[in-house]
């Protein structure tokens, strides 16, 4: 047993196990990759924080953060992380992150979109990687503990309590218990379903939200999925904000700009979004900037560009598209990162911590995961300090039994196929435009491939490192959420940041609301609540 | 277009052979998901960001190291695992030495610090903390090949990263950590230079070190112990040839 369980061991799930590490609390952190292989790695713009408060101040940041959400968000949670923001940003410089820095040696910033203000820090577009590595060194500094390379099954909860969670370990394949006093999930977001129109990374399927949604654990605002504007034609690989934030201009096949550029990242989606269903094309463009600049603050974005399409952007114009990128909503957290379980916390991408609503601020992410990150572990292992010990729970052998299960399943159908019909269908009918008659295909859709399960099984049948039965289960995460997508969003009927509903073109106050997903009793319990 | 992969599986009694596999993408990533996918469901290896920074999909490419997601392959290419490292099945390597080394070079920074650093510190230690931990040069470096205790090129450009990081309080414990087995052993090879992904330069962090260890006090153990044999009242041979 432990005191502090942390799944998932991105930057949220580092800097908790740093803190509670901090704070005299015994940490494992259990995650499916490992923390280098973590999507923080890709996040690449920056990270916002009021720093330097003679052009800037936190209650604009406050301001901006509420707006973008679109009144879908807790003010008091936005100040408390606005708040912290420059403390989150000077400890990670204090701990080696190399933030740029301008000629009076402060920390450089750059614009992003949905605010007018320069506030963005960063490490020229590397920014996500720069903080993942640096986390990682003070985690081997502090002796935290690690396993890697375990896949989440669920999360062992009794009478709305959590123990701990079960866990598969891929390089063996064998079940392992881990009982703990607290545990933290950090596993991300679950925007990763839209597999092959989605900016996120492979690994990222939703296994935390999923695992959760089963143990009875309240996911919140499930509808609202973040298209990131630009990633490229295709691939869809990211091309950061920064792009934009460092001048870079979006075209049209006439080669005419059509919004402007830093504008939040839902309106700049919705105006692409359009030309491109009017099959118009849409391209960033460059060529205009000093390619000087271009090399030291975007060397990531001109690597891509050429390395995946063959274009130089300081030269030709860059072919690109939305694609789902980010997870405002997840499991509902309070204001100490608490969910509706006992025992069990959540921060980071894979928390709905009333923060972004339905739009998210770029480089506020970052922030988040830091800050709340932190916090969470602070308030998770205070709880653990509270505690004496814990009773085990016997739950090895029925999940022993779901695994042989799988093996044992006939391979009529591949799964993958499936997997790839399921990821089109979803960004089809419940991407950024959605109406009724698209949402109840896809959940008919849905319906029917539950049906087919029986008849989709693993071909690997090895014990250690199946990453076959690994991708099934995680096929399965991926179906019960996309679910949960299209069911949240069918009961909103309005359009408010990312939400768009062709029937419902405006925002409506009757649903100035969280909506909710929870499994209670066995039943699927969707519906809405205050916000809170 | 065909492409061989070397296997492996610890699980099988007839555990190595080279496959064959035709496939369509050129995009070598795109093309172990269209095998799994498609045509043989074990075939096993890591990937995640699919854009060149998680470092997970490092293997060989015709013996060179690659990130697969980087990578256009041509018909008959050979994929294989990283070498150095034990694998665990097909392409996928054990990769717990990461951490082992890390630690042992003590390479972070030793006590928070506040102290004001500059645009040129920044830029002094930029390309360094660009590394993904891709175990590319790992695997390309002949002296792991034969001395498993050697701190490899990754940790040892990772100790130069902090050893230049202004905000380190003392760069002589670092240093320490890396003379023995450390910057002393290596050859000066520089195939660790060559595949590097991120374009860092492994080699010169060495050598950076060497020089760094030379000011601060440390000398080469590998000469002190060299014993040339030399005597100076021999006069037979004389090497400049005068």
């Amino acid at each position: 047993m432990v005191d502090l369980l942390i799944i998932g061991s991105g930057g949220a799930g580092l800097c908790a196990a740093l803190s509670a590490k901090e704070n005299g609390c015994d940490v494992l952190v259990v995650s499916k990759t490992y923390p280098t292989h973590s999507q923080t790695v890709q996040a690449q713009g920056g990270i916002n924080a009021v720093l330097y408060e003679n052009d800037d101040d936190i209650n604009l940041h406050i301001e901006d953060t509420y707006k973008a959400s679109c009144r879908l968000s807790n003010k008091d949670n936005i100040k408390t992380l606005c708040e912290n923001a420059k403390d989150s940003v000077l400890w990670l410089e204090s701990i080696g992150v190399p933030f740029n820095k301008d000629e009076n040696s402060k920390i450089k910033q750059r614009k992003f979109g949905g605010t007018n203000k320069k506030r963005t820090c960063y490490s020229s577009d590397y920014t996500g990687l720069k903080i993942i590595h640096t986390l990682f060194d003070q985690c081997i500094k502090n002796k935290i503990d690690f396993k890697n390379e375990y896949f989440l099954i669920d999360l062992i909860v009794e009478n709305k309590k959590c123990y701990g969670a079960i866990f598969l370990d891929i390089k063996t394949g064998k079940i392992e218990n881990i009982y703990s006093k607290s545990t933290i999930l950090a596993t991300g977001g679950y925007a990763g379903v839209y597999s092959n129109n989605t900016t996120n990374s492979l690994s990222n399927c939703a296994d935390g939200t999923a695992a959760a949604l089963r143990a009875g654990v309240k996911l919140s605002n499930i509808e609202f999925v973040q298209f990131h504007p630009t990633a490229l034609e295709n691939s869809n690989i990211l091309i950061s904000e920064s792009a934009r934030g460092e001048g870079a201009y979006l075209v049209d096949s006439k080669n005419k700009r059509f919004i402007d550029e830093l504008k939040s990242r839902d309106e700049v989606t919705k105006a692409i979004y359009e030309k491109l269903i009017n099959k118009d094309k849409v391209y960033l463009d460059l060529r205009h900037l000093d390619e000087n600049k271009i090399n030291k603050l975007l060397p990531q974005e001109k690597r891509i560009a050429f390395e995946y399409t063959n274009i130089d952007i300081t030269k030709e114009l860059l072919p690109i598209n939305p694609a789902a990128h980010y997870s405002m909503g997840g499991i509902k957290t309070d204001k100490n990162f608490k969910t509706n379980i006992e025992n069990l916390y959540a921060c980071g991408e894979v928390a709905q911590s009333s923060i972004h609503g339905a739009n998210r601020l770029g480089g506020n992410s970052l922030i988040e995961i830091i800050t709340f990150g932190k916090k969470a572990g602070i308030s998770a292992s205070n709880n653990s300090k509270n505690m004496k010990s814990i009773k085990n729970i016997e739950s090895i052998t029925s999940f022993e039994n779901k695994i042989e299960n799988i093996y044992n399943l006939p391979n009529k159908i591949n799964f993958y196929e499936k997997k790839d019909l399921l990821a089109n269908e979803l960004f089809e009918k419940v991407g950024i435009i959605k109406n009724e008659n698209d949402l109840d295909d896809f959940i008919n859709f849905i319906d029917n491939l539950n049906s087919q399960l029986p008849n989709m099984g693993i071909l690997d049948k090895s014990k250690i490192y199946n990453k076959n039965l690994i991708d099934f289960l995680e096929f399965l995460n991926q179906i019960e959420i996309s679910k949960i997508i299209a069911l949240c969003s069918k009961q909103r009927k309005e359009s408010r940041g990312s939400h768009n509903r062709l029937e419902f073109k405006n925002i409506s106050n009757e649903y100035e609301k969280y909506s909710y997903a929870l499994i209670e009793d066995e039943l699927l319990k969707i519906g809405f609540e205050e916000i809170s | 277009m065909k492409i061989k992969i070397k296997r492996y599986n610890q699980e099988l009694i007839e555990k190595n052979s080279i496959d064959e596999f035709e496939v369509s993408n050129t995009n070598l990533l795109k093309a172990l998901i269209q095998i799994k996918q498609y045509n043989d469901s074990t075939l096993t290896f890591r990937c995640g960001c699919k854009s060149g920074v998680c470092g997970s999909c490092a293997v060989k490419v015709n013996g060179l190291e690659k990130l697969a997601c980087r990578t256009k392959i041509n018909q008959n290419d050979l994929i294989e695992p990283l070498s150095n490292i034990n694998i665990i099945k097909d392409l996928v390597i054990d990769v717990s030495h990461e951490t082992f080394l890390l630690d042992k070079v003590k390479s972070y920074i030793d006590i928070n610090s506040n102290k004001e650093i500059n645009q040129e510190d920044i830029e002094k230690i930029d390309l360094q903390s660009n590394c993904i931990l891709c175990n590319s040069c790992y695997s390309s470096c002949p002296i792991y090949s034969i001395n498993k205790d050697f701190i490899g090129p990754f940790a040892l450009t990772r100790a130069l990263r902090y050893v230049d990081d202004k905000k380190l309080k003392d760069k002589k414990e670092i240093l320490n950590n890396i003379q023995t087995n450390g910057i002393w052993d290596c050859t000066l090879c520089g195939t660790c230079s060559l595949v590097c992904p991120q374009s860092i330069d492994p080699k010169a962090d060495i050598l950076k070190l060497q020089n760094i260890s030379f000011q601060e006090g440390f000398s080469n153990p590998n000469l002190n112990n060299f014993d040339m044999n030399f005597d100076y009242e021999f006069d037979g041979f004389n090497p400049n040839g005068f």
